[in-house]
């Protein structure tokens, strides 16, 4: 019954959304036809259904109601509650769902809050937003519906994959596909704005706030999926240039280049057709990343789908909506002017540079990222790793950090490096002093150079505040300084974690203790204890760092029964100056236990960098919202101050 | 040079100075993928064409019965990774995943050795029947037969 009303929502919606492509663009030839004001209402109605279409997805699973297969096929009754939930878009199905919701709902927001564009250029927005949300109802509804039911009933659902059992879980996946999403909206103004020719700095600021929740929201799920599979997979790392790793990383790339860019086109008028492209571009690699990581192509938790029909279902939504706007972007972008100009050394300069190195970045991920599926398609084997990876992206990276520091101190326009040699002579001198001091400890040349660097951003990431009074500073400005430190911060711990980790791999007696870095770790006792559908052997570890006061550590080896699988639950201690990592093993035949062992100095500041990387684009976002909205308010009491003074 | 360009060149230095970056992105790219990728070696290829010494590739085979040790240390593991026609001895040192066993499929990331064996730094197995490495997938179809023969 829900799952059948779930499904009539969805359709409903992929109607409304044919609707909505068909009068948005009919606007733009007859703006005064009588579909014009429907458009904006039409946006709001089909994100109401889509919502109520996931709510059903949601309560099926919370019911287990085993008549749907999609959750016979990835739910069980013996499972917590919050994975119930959380599985409604654990799966191919529900996920697809979850995105459409997501880009329903932002359409929606999208009609009822943007009042800055030109009415056509909206108009012409949401009817590319419905071009793109039809794909993908089509998707779901033709090629994986996840209402669809099972006759008979089956007596027992078959579970989930225990490595998706984990609270993560429920707030990885939404928190991408948000940002995701977000850049969809971002693709849709870029288009409307072609489409009418209305590239000016208005359409920048319209579409600056989505770019930045976008982003802000990649940022968080990259970095959250970082620290997921840090703590989860057991092996001590933290990036591994997965496939789907690079799937988020790539439009994460994209954006930052595109947050940038709409700043630049934003403030100074500049830089028009490169945002446009980079609004498309942006979007292309959240469709490649979906495609990537939805299509089975890759085979890893993540890959949900083992049916090729459906791969190639999202690659022909790609290549049209891509193709699409490439062509209308070849047509039009010859109308589009690059706007002011700038010398080279200037704001806009140094913003440039930090576009054209992402994108050299992002070109250097995605061939890797692709290469593999090429080289197998022509029978090849290969997998790409971060012996590739680390130093090519290296290459392009350093310089543009070493630009980001410099960047913000220039003005716009035209500026000249002599006048801020003071300002980046502190800085210059701590760089070389650290990089000397480390190269005389013997450290590696690429943690060197991430420790000098990040060192030297902390300090440059500050001096735009120099000189002014805290309370005067704007909080997009905060934004960027914070952000900025941030990027300062990951580094640093990046660097440290690859100069300084030390790792210990024995086989021990209980009883015994063992030793790595600063720590000694006794192994106490083994354990069999039991939790809803697993069971597992937990060590007893007792830690004491440099022989002080000790405290205990409970790594696991798990064994799920639905669906049967093992897995390490390695347990972590956290003090501010880096991670102890535990993970325990076999038992080997003698009696004793295999323990991994790492001590990790100051390997925390990666997150704690990317939480401040996405504070500070909160930031940002936060004053732009706010700044839009004492402007809009003002606008209505000028008019209504008129529609008074009419009255009079 | 510190005048600001004229709009037109302005643009044309900008599309210059994009197309030479990501092109020397692409070059940068193209050889480091040359030298780096690591290739997927069956045992038969690896005994037959042995990969340079230093260089990172993948061995995929089946466990042998049998062959599996674990040194005085308990953490350094050696076995036998075979594909009924080929065997080619592999070292690891660290905790093994949950289902790997003799008779199993294993790919082994690492190097090929000076002396013929090979040193695994990561080993893969297969883990439950929706997740299994990409080329063990294969494997299992190709070598279905040699499997059976190679465990009994």
């Amino acid at each position: 019954m829900i799952a059948t009303a779930g499904l009539a929502a969805l359709w409903f919606a992929a109607a409304l959304a044919v609707l909505q492509l068909f009068s948005g663009f009919l606007a733009l030839r007859q703006p005064d036809n009588p579909l014009t004001p429907v458009v904006r209402p039409l946006a709001m109605a089909q994100a109401g259904l889509v919502a109520f279409a996931f709510i059903c997805l949601i309560i099926v699973f919370a019911q287990t109601d085993l008549s749907v297969a999609l959750v016979a096929a990835n739910s069980h009754s013996a499972k917590p509650m919050l994975y119930k939930v959380a599985g409604a878009w654990g799966n191919h199905e529900g996920s697809m769902l979850l995105w459409v919701t997501i880009m329903a709902l932002a359409g929606g927001f999208v009609a009822l809050l943007e009042k800055r564009l030109p009415e056509p250029t909206l108009l012409a927005t949401l009817g590319a937003q419905a071009f793109v949300s039809l794909g993908f109802y089509a998707f779901l509804l033709l090629a994986s519906n996840p209402f669809a039911r099972l006759d008979p009933v089956p007596a027992e659902g078959n579970g989930l994959n225990p490595l998706l059992q984990d609270p993560g879980l429920a707030f990885h996946p939404p928190t991408l596909y948000v940002g995701y999403v977000g850049l969809s909206v971002a693709f849709s103004f870029a288009v409307g704005a072609l489409l009418t020719r209305e590239v000016s700095p208005n359409f920048a600021r319209a579409m600056r706030p989505w770019v930045l929740g976008a982003w802000i929201f990649l940022t968080l799920g990259i970095t959250a999926g970082s620290y997921w599979a840090y703590y989860e997979l057991g092996w001590g790392g933290w990036w591994f240039w997965d496939p789907v790793e690079n799937a988020s990383l790539m439009p994460w790339l994209a954006a930052t280049a595109l947050l940038h860019s709409v700043s630049v086109l934003a403030s100074r008028n500049a830089l028009r057709a490169w945002t446009v492209m980079l609004g498309v571009v942006a979007f292309a690699m959240s469709m490649v990343g979906t495609f990537l990581v939805r299509s089975g192509v890759l085979t890893s938790v993540h890959a949900f789908a083992v049916d090729p029909t459906k791969g190639t279902f999202i690659l022909a939504l790609l290549a049209i909506n891509i193709g699409a706007a490439f062509i209308i972007f070849a047509l039009r972008a010859g109308t589009v002017s690059e706007g002011q100009r700038f010398a080279i050394v200037s704001r806009e300069s140094a913003l440039v540079f930090n576009n054209v190195m992402l994108s050299a970045v992002l070109g250097i991920v995605l061939l890797g990222t692709l290469y593999p599926l090429v080289a197998e398609a022509m029978g090849a084997q290969v997998s790409v790793g971060p012996p590739y990876f680390n130093p090519a992206t290296a290459v392009f990276v350093v310089p543009m950090l070493v630009v980001m520091g410099i960047g913000p101190l220039l003005r716009w326009r035209r500026d000249k490096l002599g006048r801020i040699k003071h300002l980046l002579l502190l800085p210059a001198l701590v760089l070389v002093g650290v990089a000397i001091w480390l190269g005389l400890r013997g450290v590696h040349l690429m943690p060197l150079l991430g420790i000098a660097l990040g060192t030297m951003l902390l300090m440059v990431a500050l001096v735009p505040l120099k000189g002014r009074r805290l309370r005067t500073v704007t909080l997009p400005l905060w934004g960027m300084v914070v952000a900025h430190f941030g990027i300062g911060v990951a580094l640093l711990g990046i660097a440290c974690d690859s100069a300084f980790s030390t790792e210990k791999l024995v086989a021990a007696r209980v009883g015994e203790t063992v030793s790595v870095g600063p720590w000694l770790v006794r192994l106490g006792r083994i354990e069999p204890i039991t939790g809803p559908n697993w069971t597992a052997l937990e060590a007893k570890l007792n830690a004491s760092y440099g022989g002080g006061a000790t405290s205990e550590l409970k790594p696991q080896a798990r064994s799920f029964w639905t669906p049967v699988q093992q897995t390490n639950e390695s347990a972590i201690l956290t003090r501010w100056n880096g991670q102890l990592y535990t993970v325990l093993g076999e038992e080997a035949e003698d009696g004793r236990w295999q323990l991994r062992l790492w001590w990790k100095p100051f390997v925390t500041l990666i997150w704690l960098g990317g939480a401040l990387v996405a504070l500070g684009g909160a930031l940002a976002l936060l004053g732009r919202v706010l700044s839009d909205l004492r402007r809009f308010i003002a606008i209505d009491k000028i008019a209504y101050r008129r529609k008074q003074q009419g009255r009079l | 040079m510190s005048a600001a360009f004229k709009p037109k060149h302005q643009r044309l230095v900008l599309v210059l100075a994009a197309l030479a970056a990501l092109i020397a992105a692409a070059l940068l790219a193209a050889w480091a993928l040359r030298n780096q990728a690591s290739y997927f070696y069956l045992p038969t290829e690896m005994v037959a064409k042995p990969p340079a010494a230093d260089r990172a590739v993948r061995l995929g085979g089946m466990v042998e019965a049998g062959s599996l040790k674990t040194a005085p240390d308990g953490v350094t593991i050696g076995f036998v990774v075979g594909d009924g026609k080929a065997r080619v001895p592999v070292t690891f040192r660290g905790i093994t995943p949950d289902l790997f066993k003799e008779g199993s499929g294993v790919v082994a990331e690492g190097h090929r050795q000076a002396d013929g064996t090979f040193l695994a730094d990561n080993l893969l197995a297969k883990h439950d029947e929706k997740y299994v490495p990409r080329e063990m997938q294969q494997m299992t179809a190709q070598e279905a037969r040699q499997k059976v023969e190679a465990t009994k």
